[in-house]
């Protein structure tokens, strides 16, 4: 049992810590946001020379054969800055479809592209009415010559705007809820029949809702089982919901290092209001959720590796319902004792509680997990 | 960064729950599921138990009696302990005075108490709070005055938990009524049996007795008696409380008590049906676990940080522990009374020597319920926790 990173580990921290340091603060996330899709291809430039968009990928496929330790260090870091770019769409999710499931020709012709930072990547999975169940999928592939015709409604397309690839889940056969005859596919985004609406988020990145209307795609278009793929998106997801976790760390710290800093300098009746007992009480409480969350994120990080993989959904899920509730108090407490500047744009801390906020409404909120962990038997 | 524990340490907790099983008396097991107090006699025998094992003050050093575990290993053992259940260590002993004794006591205070701590032939109740002081500990009155060879004590304590049946007191007593609060206190040992003692119980609200007042009245005390130097007593009882770091969270108390939610959950209906099959209560099961298994993680960060880098200052994490720690006993508490519903209600009578036998099971839950409301209250309520973190972690 060991908490401590080694040193090839501390070394990534050091130099992803010491990249956005050097280029990412406040104000130049403002420059970044007004970029065409709203992130830095420069930034992103910069990843990629630092090998941290190859990070997970095998050695075999050009990558540095990273593991979940890594992805949460990156996370934690790009919470800190509370980073616009991709990453999480790109490498975790796009990048995870490739390692766990893609066929030789698919990475040869996918993983070069995200490692070097020339390709993003982004998973169309939301429906109308699927919230956040993964096997609930509407959108349909149908077997057409050698290829698929795919049509549906995708919507809140994490870097659905800018994606030159899209991941797509669709059904080829059964019902709407059945867990079977759910197949994940490559897409182009240029695809003739797919139409984008894109928008900003509520926490500044960029998402679209995607139509696909008989787009057809070839026989390589799948990853892994067409009509069974339910496990592998799974598999995928939790990855995904592991890394929010150490997202949400960076972000938690990120927020309560900022507010007791502004406590401790905001004056009112002639001292700093950081030395009312009420607000020093709330402040640990915020520390203390702070440090539950990130208890969990290495708990979820390590579970990602469990053979089991109920086990792992249930331990992912637990993680998933502490960073929901630790990130909702911090978040909420950071604007409160920021007081009236916290509700401005101007002040940074709204926008880590904007992000915090949608993290949590991200591939299952507190209630979703909580009964999912309910109803797998609990966690003793 | 690994979460397994070695193939060692999994041995290491295959022997502690082997031991466990074949050695913890059965009834004594039964009544700490139940919720209910033991009485002296089944306490001291397991202490001995456990003593004449080796285990009995696993945590000090060897040439005392400790085991040299590792922190992962005492981490272990704790765990084992609390979620079989066993008893507990008493504290007052084995984690506090003990510690004390052989940290800043001399040569021949070491050779008289440290064995009879280990195998409880004395019974060992702290005496630090007073009406008085409570979270401010250093405001203390009770007075020790040296008069020749002796020191006469005067004062009150209270909240003394388990005097009844205590041998030994360790004392803070003001020394130096001249000084800073915290300069002139100095820390005494004396037999609970010296003339003038008197201890008279309170009953708490769950109607037992685990607490009481201990009243000095020119107490003679030997001047060897003194623990450590004159007016540094508030130094070693600020080692003392943060010398017990692991064992704060309680986590395998809390485990074995969600085990036994689960279990009774299955048995007890609620619209015709099991209550665990009710989802608003199966949320509230899972949401406690979750609590709880983010706690154990803390805990062990805690413990590895321990192992790594020496224990070297009392850690604010230990904070973070008290503090979900407490909350999360009491929710099992609440979840407890959840699930028996009506059932609650009956009062089960205790007997004299703080234990009680009668009735069933579900006399004990309401009082274990009220009782709990305790461990949010002592060993530095959980707003002096909040105190603490909010000055040596935040800064502010």
């Amino acid at each position: 049992m060991d908490f401590d990173l080694n040193e090839e580990q501390r070394l990534l921290k050091e130099s992803i810590d010491g990249l956005l340091t050097d280029s990412y603060d406040f104000e130049s996330r403002k420059k970044y946001m007004k970029e065409k899709g709203g992130w830095s291809r420069s930034v992103w430039g910069k990843l990629a020379e630092q090998g941290l968009l190859g990070l997970p990928f095998s050695e075999a496929d050009g990558g540095f054969g990273g593991g979940g330790v890594e992805t949460m260090i990156v996370m934690e870091a790009l919470g800190k800055a509370l980073v616009l770019e991709p990453y999480l769409a790109t490498v975790v999710i796009g990048g995870g479809f490739l390692r766990h499931a893609g066929s030789d020709a698919q990475k040869a012709a996918h993983v070069p592209g995200i490692i070097d930072g020339s390709k993003t990547l982004a998973f169309a999975q939301v429906e109308k009415n699927s919230r956040y169940d993964l096997f609930d999928v509407s959108t349909t592939a149908k077997k057409k010559g050698g290829g698929w015709i795919i049509d549906g409604e995708k919507f809140v397309v994490l870097n659905g705007e800018n994606a030159e690839t899209l991941i797509v889940t669709a059904r080829t056969g059964g019902g709407r809820r059945d867990k079977t005859g759910i197949g994940v596919f490559l897409v182009p985004a240029n695809a003739k029949g797919v139409t984008k609406k894109s928008y900003p988020t509520q926490d500044g990145l960029h998402a679209a809702d995607i139509t696909f209307t008989g787009v057809e795609v070839g026989a390589d278009a799948p990853i892994g089982n067409p009509d069974d793929a339910l496990a592998l998106i799974e598999r995928v997801v939790d990855e995904a919901r592991v890394a929010l976790c150490a997202e949400a760390v960076g972000l938690m710290d990120e927020s309560l290092k900022t507010t007791v800093e502004y406590i401790k300098t905001r004056k009112q009746f002639g001292v700093a209001i950081g030395s009312f007992q009420s607000l020093q009480h709330r402040a640990s409480d915020m520390f203390v959720a702070a440090e539950q969350a990130r208890s969990m994120s290495m708990f979820a990080t390590m579970a990602g590796d469990f053979e089991d993989a109920k086990e792992r959904s249930n331990a992912i899920a637990a993680a998933k319902v502490q960073i929901g509730k630790s990130l909702k108090f911090v978040g909420q407490q950071a604007i409160q004792l920021h007081g009236g500047i916290g509700m401005t744009m101007e002040a940074k801390i709204g926008h880590y509680f904007k992000r915090l906020t949608m993290i949590e409404n991200t591939f299952g909120d507190t209630d979703y997990h909580q009964r999912r962990v309910a109803d797998a038997g609990g966690l003793i | 960064m690994d979460l397994a524990f070695t193939k060692e340490e999994q041995a290491f907790r295959e022997e502690v729950r082997t031991f466990f099983r074949d050695n913890v008396p059965p009834d004594t097991r039964r009544k700490l599921v139940e919720g209910r107090h033991l009485s002296k006699d089944e306490m001291v025998t397991w202490w001995r138990i456990l003593n004449k094992k080796g285990w009995g003050v696993s945590h000090w050093p060897k040439q005392y009696g400790g085991t040299g575990w590792t922190s992962v290993q005492h981490y272990i053992f704790n765990e084992e302990l609390q979620s079989y259940p066993a008893p507990q260590p008493l504290a007052f002993g084995v984690s506090m005075v003990g510690p004390v004794i052989y940290t800043f006591g001399n040569e021949e205070q070491k050779k008289k108490y440290l064995p009879r701590i280990a195998n409880v032939d004395d019974w060992w109740c702290q005496g630090f709070s007073e009406p008085g002081s409570g979270s401010d500990l250093a405001s203390l009155k009770t007075k020790a005055e040296r008069k020749g060879d002796k020191w006469i004590i005067n004062g009150q304590k209270t909240w003394t938990t388990l005097a009844q049946h205590a041998d030994m007191i360790f004392c803070l007593c003001r020394t130096d009524a001249n000084a800073k609060k915290q300069m002139g206190i100095s820390f005494i040992v004396f037999p609970m049996k010296s003339k003038g003692v008197t201890v008279r119980p309170i009953q708490t609200i769950d109607g037992g007795h685990e607490v009481n007042e201990v009243f000095f009245d020119d107490v003679e005390v030997p001047i060897e008696n003194l623990i450590g130097e004159e007016n540094k007593g508030w130094d070693y009882a600020k080692f003392l409380l943060g010398n017990e770091r692991t064992g704060i969270a309680r986590v395998g108390v809390s485990k074995e008590r969600l085990r036994r939610i689960r279990d009774l959950a299955g048995k007890v209906e609620a619209g015709g049906k099991p209550i665990i099959q009710d989802s608003a209560f199966r949320d509230k099961l899972a949401a406690c676990e979750i609590e709880l298994k983010a706690l154990e993680l803390t805990q062990l960060r805690v413990v590895a940080d321990e192992g790594k880098h020496g224990k070297g200052k009392p850690n604010p994490a230990s904070s973070v522990l008290k503090i979900k720690g407490s909350e999360i006993q009491q929710t099992t508490t609440e979840l407890l009374m959840e699930v028996i519903g009506p059932f609650a209600a009956p009062y089960d009578v205790h007997g004299d020597d703080g234990s009680n036998e009668a009735m069933d099971w579900t006399a004990q839950i309401a009082p274990s319920y009220f009782n709990n409301r305790k461990v949010s209250i002592y060993g530095g309520s959980n707003e002096i926790q909040r105190n603490i973190i909010a000055k040596a972690v935040l800064g502010l």
